[in-house]
């Protein structure tokens, strides 16, 4: 099969505009004739379903959560980015185009990340407007503040709760469309399967978390808006109901999976303090501009951090990269802080973290302005170890974050299942192998208001004068078998551990495998470790309580079961991978100096796995991406 | 830090269904880092059910940072713990002490009805956004940014309002079961800010009287704004109270006398 | 699958929204414009408290020459009302319009506070652990408790001394309000019924007036901090000046008896 990503034809800064003008229009009247089903409520899909309800289509939009408002968009502490020039500091469209491109590793595709740059502009205006109270000057215009180590300062933000605010934002707009009839809001809907019907997607079929009913849904387009896959890992910074299931689900319907070995790990998040930790809490980075980075040099280290004389501690980051020091990128941060800990250099009563000290600051600031200036995040660092960052150091461990990769979508958004559309961090497609700070809001939004809402027109125009195919459609009742089978499966294995215990088992493979570093002999290891753990997961696993009640073990069980699917492709996808670039990291690919090294030759194509059966790995499909505007340059940070 | 552990009694509210009938019962939650969350505990205990081949507690979680308002139960009488300003998922045990009796249910309110165990239904929380809880401005129609100046005080007010995180402890912790805090922080976010203007007394009727259909009524007492993890100003209350009642004269002008 | 234990998906309301009635009684409908009606008529009764309390005080201004006779300040007080405005309005006119703004006003309170209840008992759910107060004083949970024991005192208060009902005070004569006072107060039970109110009113007006500022939407961040001074005060006041009277007669401090006597012992 050939992936054609229909990339538009023309200079880089037109191609958008072009294909706005190509695309194919719905006529107002017509609108009401297609309804689209939006799965997942956060800002790509809230958004997305908020706009095309105002266009005039029947939306239906579903959430597993009891309110559209709780979506994972909403933990976003930093901002989002936006090309307005607003401090006049010689930002641009261009700009952001060319750090997003870059900071991306070169594996992102043009067309997409310049067309992100280009309404990033306007995603600003939409949120203002619906009265999002982004930080303000004194003057009354909006603030920005550099973010991430970029050299502009194009974030917007509201206070450390940018995600919050936007995604109050969307779903506050979707609320009003609710209200007014154009969009069907359904929430505690778990969408448990895709249909299809001659290779096109015609709906979904959910259960109802607190009834267990199984439902199906028809639509002329789905759009899946379901967030990334983080949560492979168990431990992450992602809520605990993140999941891949609406994506995977689609993916073993036929919809390509993009990349799945591009993960984001975060430096600064707080490490884990005992084995029954469900998750890990993110600081902003933004501790690292005061902060200085150390572990003791003596692993046998016995003395309180405070008690270590300067000669005894080691500052990695700044001896090793003098000119950045502690600033360096997140993933150059983070690789650090593994070689130091694998070392036995660690800190903390589990030697899992790195010291993130203020003590200098202090000193040379003064402890009002260092508070003045993190006071939220020294607090909220207080409250989860009961420890005052103003007298011992923090301790910090770096944590998954973000997943770049996802399903693979052409330039429409649309994935390899035509009417299947997918947005935010569910596709692919605009950060390459490496995100930018404040850059996962921006896509989100960009997707549901402005690419979506043009691009699906180009599908559904040609569906005029169609029904839904209807639910009573052998193709429907099928897909409501095999989930009830599924269902009725999990309920039945009668094993002895929970899917919580799978989960955390699988979490410590792929992060040990398929983490920070990865090598061929691991990720080997790693296909074989998490085979034989996914079969004991289905004959060992215990269900307990009724499918038609509430019942989270059930919904764990699920979304577990297919993270196992998904870890194994993360492995293989690492393993073909073989080249470092960005979030992806392969020891056996590296300058001298330890950086990632790319493989442009080979490399510069997205990896896109197509489903075949239960026993036969996904096959390899390759996007070449081809660079018009940018030159591949190698990293350096020395 | 320290890796001391307790030993708790638990009394836990456990109820089948909405229209099942609820009672206490009794868990022993052993060996507990106090370095855990209030969640991670109840994980902990869940794991021991499961292991007794008992069926898990349903509790509301999910991103357990404090910001997406899933959690919240009631902790000893005190919505999301004794803790100040904390939200369930952000409790650690360190607070409690060893041999420490808990009691744990869920949200009460007529209009918050058990799910099952500690999960409650909130969705008229929805329904009062739904009512009128946002500004008209569809995609593409907005103008420039920076074309409508907001002093910065009007801008953190505003801010200081939508911090809500929607997870309904003040409902919880009224006597009345009021949804005035949350409905008064959601209508002065949009209120106070030069883009809510033209909606702001339409929206002020509709979801008050929204509001109304689901919750009971105001009798100032506090107890929302001490249990709120955002801790949410009772001002909010009066600026609503005070844009309610000028709404029936200003909606009735503006509607030409009806 | 096996059938649903509860079919839901949007909320059901637990009380409909009633057709809405003309502008301003609509204000009347909801609870919010309740509990304005409630504040802008506990307001109108504590101004009512506040002066018949600053009245009352002429108790202790004992008796005066008035017009060549010896009469008690208090009852000369007591005429000056039924005057007010005379000759504008004839005799006792003004003071029967503003006792029927008082009794409306009694009224609309009443039956707000009876039907905000009644709305609270709906809405909620009764915790089967213990609760634990945390902003809530005795004064505001006890509202509907001291609410209605200043109703029936108001009642009693009303039939000791307005409407002079034999079989509660015997000794009672129209007019005669430094006597009649001193009679009836002067024993034990009626003093104790007029302490135990009067507190329970202090107690009412120190979180209804407090309340009365957030109801009216009157906050700003000026002066907020003064309100629960303002409140307080106020109780603090009424209680003051109220229980002096029961406890002055109680304590013999003040006797009924005839104002000639008093002038010529003075």
């Amino acid at each position: 099969m050939v992936l054609d990503s229909k990339v538009p034809e023309g200079p880089l800064a037109d191609k958008w505009d072009n294909h706005k003008f190509d695309v194919k229009l719905v006529n107002p009247a017509n609108k009401r004739k297609f309804k689209v089903l939006v799965v997942g409520t956060g800002l790509a899909g809230a958004s997305a379903a908020a706009t095309l309800g105002e266009l005039g289509y029947e939306v239906e939009a579903f959430t597993f959560h009891d309110s559209p408002r709780r979506a994972h968009s909403i933990a976003a502490q930093g901002g989002i980015n936006g090309a307005k020039n607003y401090r006049n500091d010689g930002d641009s469209v261009y700009r952001l185009f060319y750090d997003t491109i870059k900071g991306g590793d070169y594996r992102g595709r043009e067309a997409n990340t310049y067309r992100l740059a280009q309404v990033s502009v306007d995603i600003i205006d939409q949120m203002a407007a619906q009265g999002v109270p982004f930080a303000r000057e004194y003057g009354g215009l909006l603030a920005n503040r550099s973010f991430g180590g970029a050299q502009v300062s194009r974030t917007f933000y509201a206070r450390g709760q940018t995600g919050q605010q936007l995604l109050l934002g969307a779903y506050q707009q979707m609320m009003g469309q609710v209200n007014a009839g154009k969009v069907k809001l359904h929430t505690r809907m778990e969408m448990l399967d895709l249909v299809t019907k001659d290779g096109e997607a015609v709906g979904i079929v959910c259960r109802n978390l607190l009834t267990g009913e199984i439902t199906s849904h028809s639509g002329h387009a789905v759009v899946l808006a379901t967030g990334g896959y983080g949560n492979v890992y168990y431990l992450s910074t992602n809520a605990m109901a993140c999941n891949v299931t609406a994506a995977w689900r689609a993916h073993r319907k036929g919809a390509h999976f993009a990349n799945p070995c591009y993960t984001q790990i975060h430096p600064t998040c707080i490490p884990a303090a005992d084995e029954f930790q469900s998750k890990l809490t993110l600081m902003s980075e933004s501790l690292r501009n005061d902060g200085r980075i150390w572990v003791p040099r003596d692993p046998d280290e016995r003395r309180a951090a405070a008690d270590i004389p300067e000669a005894d501690r080691y500052y990695y980051l700044e001896e090793k990269y003098p000119a950045f020091g502690n600033l360096v990128p997140r993933d150059v941060a983070s690789r650090n802080a593994k070689t130091v800990v694998d070392q036995g250099l660690g800190v903390g009563p589990l030697k899992n973290g790195v010291y993130l000290d203020f003590a200098a600051a202090i000193e040379r600031d003064g402890l009002d302005k260092v508070w003045e200036r993190y006071s939220n995040l020294m607090e909220m660092y207080e409250r989860i170890t009961g420890e005052d960052p103003r007298e011992t150091p923090m301790r910090i461990y770096p944590a998954i974050h973000y997943t770049m990769g996802g399903l693979w979508v052409d330039y429409n958004l649309m994935t390899s299942i035509p009417s299947l559309y997918a947005c935010g961090e569910a596709n692919f497609s605009d950060h390459g192998a490496n995100r930018l700070g404040a850059s996962a809001l921006m896509q989100g939004l960009a997707d549901g208001y402005f690419v979506l809402p043009y691009t699906i027109g180009d599908s559904l125009a040609g569906k005029l004068g169609t029904d839904p195919v209807s639910t009573d459609d052998p193709v429907f009742q099928q897909a409501e078998q095999d989930v009830r089978d599924r269902t009725q499966t999990f309920m039945s294995i009668n094993g002895t551990r929970s899917p919580d215990y799978f989960h955390r088992e699988l979490g410590k493979l792929v992060w040990n495998y398929i983490g920070m570093e990865r090598d061929k002999n691991g990720l080997e290891k790693a296909i074989s470790e998490i085979r034989a753990l996914r079969e004991e997961f289905w004959k060992d696993l215990r269900v307990l309580g009724n499918a038609d009640t509430l019942n989270s073990s059930l919904e764990k069980a699920g979304r577990v079961a297919d993270f196992f699917e998904l870890a194994e492709l993360m492995a293989r996808d690492a393993l073909d991978r073989e080249e470092s670039c960005g979030g992806h990291f392969r020891s056996e690919s590296q300058t001298e100096g330890g950086e990632a090294l790319r493989n442009d030759d080979d490399f510069a194509h997205v990896s896109a796995w197509a489903w075949n059966d239960e026993n036969t790995p996904q096959t390899k499909h390759a996007e070449e991406l081809i660079f018009e505007n940018v030159e591949l340059t190698q990293r350096s940070y020395k | 830090m320290s890796a001391n552990t307790l030993n708790l009694t638990l009394q836990i509210w456990r109820q089948e269904g909405p229209n099942a009938a609820g009672r206490f019962e009794t868990h022993e939650a052993r060996n507990i880092p106090d370095d855990a969350s209030f969640l991670e505990m109840l994980d902990v205990v869940n794991e021991g059910l499961i292991q007794e081949g008992k069926v898990p507690i349903e509790f509301p979680h999910d991103c357990r940072e404090g910001i997406c308002g899933t959690c919240g139960v009631m902790i000893n009488g005190r919505a999301h713990g004794q803790e100040r300003g904390t939200a369930t998922c952000q409790l650690h045990m360190r607070k409690f002490s060893d041999g420490d009796t808990i009691a744990i249910e869920p949200w009460r309110a007529a209009a918050f009805p058990v799910v099952k165990d500690l999960v409650v239904d909130r969705s008229p929380l929805d329904a009062v956004i739904e009512a009128g809880g946002f500004i008209t401005a569809p995609t593409g129609t907005a103008a420039d940014a920076n074309e409508t100046p907001i002093p910065k005080e009007a801008a953190d007010s505003a801010m200081d309002a939508a911090a809500c995180i929607g997870c309904g402890a003040c409902v919880a912790a009224c006597p009345n079961s009021a949804g005035q805090l949350f409905t008064s922080a959601k209508l002065w976010h949009l209120n106070s800010l030069p883009q809510g203007q033209p909606e702001r007394f339409k929206r002020t009727e509709a979801m008050v009287e929204t509001m109304e259909q689901f919750f009971g009524s105001c009798t100032n007492h506090g107890e929302c704004s001490e249990a709120c993890p955002k801790e949410i100003s009772l001002d909010f209350i009066a600026y609503m109270n005070r844009d309610y009642i000028k709404s029936k004269r200003v909606n009735r002008k503006l509607a030409g006398q009806r | 699958m096996a059938a649903p234990t509860v079919q839901r998906s949007a909320a059901n309301p637990i009380r409909k929204k009633r057709k809405e009635l003309p502008f301003p009684l609509n204000l009347y409908q909801t609870a919010v414009g309740k509990k304005w009606v409630m504040a802008v008529t506990g307001l109108i009764i504590l101004g009512f408290v506040l002066f018949h309390m600053l009245g009352n005080l002429k108790l202790y201004l004992g008796a005066v020459e008035h017009n060549g006779e010896a009469v008690w300040d208090i009852d000369l007080y007591g005429e000056f009302l039924r005057e007010l405005l005379v000759p504008l309005f004839p005799r006792t006119y003004l003071l029967w319009l503003l006792r029927f703004g008082l009794i409306g006003a009694f009224g609309l309170h009443i039956h707000s506070a009876y039907t905000l209840t009644r709305m609270n008992q709906a809405s909620g759910s009764r915790y089967q652990s213990k609760q634990d107060w945390l902003a809530a004083n005795f004064a505001s949970r006890t509202m509907r408790v001291t609410g209605i024991i200043v109703a029936l005192y108001l009642v009693f208060h009303l039939a000791d001394l307005t409407w002079g009902w034999s079989f509660i005070s015997p000794e009672w004569e129209r007019g005669e309000v430094y006597n009649n006072l001193g009679h009836s107060l002067s024993r034990w039970w009626v003093g104790l019924i007029y302490i135990v109110a009067n507190i329970a009113l202090s107690v009412h007006i120190f979180h209804g007036a407090w309340s009365m500022f957030q109801s009216l939407g009157l906050n700003n961040p000026r002066w907020n901090s003064a309100r629960r001074l303002v409140a307080g005060g106020l109780a603090g006041a009424i209680l003051i000046g109220n229980l002096s009277f029961p406890i002055a007669i109680l304590s013999g401090m003040i006797e009924p008896g005839d104002p000639e006597v008093s002038i010529s012992e003075g």
